[in-house]
């Protein structure tokens, strides 16, 4: 009980020193394919007017850590600046057959591959340096997967602050209680980044989660 | 060939640290064995272990499946239920569970849905069927 209101209020005592703080760095973690540079975008075409990495159908396309400094954001009179870290998808496993059959050459593929395992070392390298968290799960996909509960374990170990997004809401597939019920102790902010649906309650999801 | 199940019991890597623990875990499923692992590794490792398995990648090697099965994560319904899992979590600490690794080459998915564990399998190039099998 007592160890539990001196987590509590170091954990506020953390959060007022980030603020306070030049540099925040927010970071979009996820599995490949969940939308975490679409979400990049979103934030960056809303408060900046230009887009941040490339998107792709084929996994790993973000093979490179991507930061976009200091983006402001408002909303309802509070204004929130951060440092934005786009990270490439986390996986167990990678196979550039995958990316022939996906209509790539051999070479290419293999290259990507290569790439694509870096940029998983580099994602979970980067973990220690984050100062709050964006997991962007695709909501069409069983939540339950290793990768998630292990992102979302590290972060915890390290008491970084976590939303959850629950992004391709626009699809029929979609099922945001599933994400809901396989992580209760999180917010699970439902969205579309691709058309933008119920982004402000994601933004105002971000002020709650420095707050 | 084969399916290899390999058990590993908790004693085996209690005593060795978080670099050689994953390393033995790995180069277990490396040999295209299925590991079974009494208990659970901590979650910096089970990051090491997804960053270590990167650096192994190659052309034979495509990663490894990976699924953790913790039972202090399920609610107990009662106060005095709730006291008793912590207490037990206290005593046993990562003992408790256990892991499942299997190398990708072997095992296509596993799904770790609160109320089972199935295990899909790659299909194999002759029977065109896909083998499932279910741990409860």
């Amino acid at each position: 009980m007592v160890a539990n209101i001196i987590k509590k209020f170091m954990n506020k005592v953390l959060r007022n020193f980030f603020k306070k703080k030049k540099q925040v760095k927010l970071g979009l973690y996820g599995p490949p394919n969940g939308g975490k540079t679409t979400l990049a975008n979103r934030i960056c075409q809303d408060w900046l007017g230009e887009d941040m990495g490339s998107v792709s159908n084929i996994a790993h396309e973000t093979r490179e850590i991507q930061i976009k400094e200091q983006i402001t954001i408002k909303s309802k009179g509070k204004e929130l600046t951060f440092n934005l870290v786009d990270t490439p998808g986390i996986a167990t496993k990678i196979d550039y057959e995958d990316f022939i059959k996906a209509g790539m050459k051999d070479r290419e593929a293999k290259t990507r591959a290569k790439e694509a395992t870096k940029g998983v070392i580099d994602s979970i390298k980067w973990l220690d340096e984050m100062d709050t968290v964006v997991i962007v799960l695709d909501a069409t996909k069983d939540p339950y997967s290793q990768v998630n509960i292990t992102i979302i374990g590290n972060l915890q170990a390290r008491e970084i602050p976590v939303l959850i997004v629950a992004n391709k809401v626009d699809l029929k597939k979609a099922k945001i209680k599933k994400i809901e019920a396989a992580f209760p102790q999180y917010d699970v902010i439902g969205i579309s980044a691709k058309y933008g649906d119920n982004i402000n309650k994601f933004y105002e999801g971000l002020f709650a989660l420095v707050d | 060939m084969g399916l290899v199940l390999q058990f590993v019991p908790y004693s085996e890597i209690e005593e060795l640290g978080p670099a050689r623990r994953v390393n033995k875990l790995l180069d277990m499923a490396k040999q295209n064995k299925i590991v079974l692992l009494e208990g659970r590794l901590k979650k910096e490792e089970e990051a090491d272990l997804i960053a270590i398995t990167m650096e192994e990648i190659n052309n034979k090697f495509k990663g490894i499946e990976l699924a953790v099965v913790n039972p202090q994560k399920k609610k107990e319904g009662t106060f005095l239920k709730g006291i008793k899992t912590a207490f037990i979590g206290t005593l046993l600490g990562d003992r408790q569970g256990f892991t499942i690794i299997g190398p990708a080459t072997v095992v296509k998915q596993i799904r770790n849905d609160p109320g089972k564990i199935e295990l899909l399998m790659q299909d194999t190039p002759a029977p065109k069927s896909r083998k499932q099998k279910k741990i409860k």
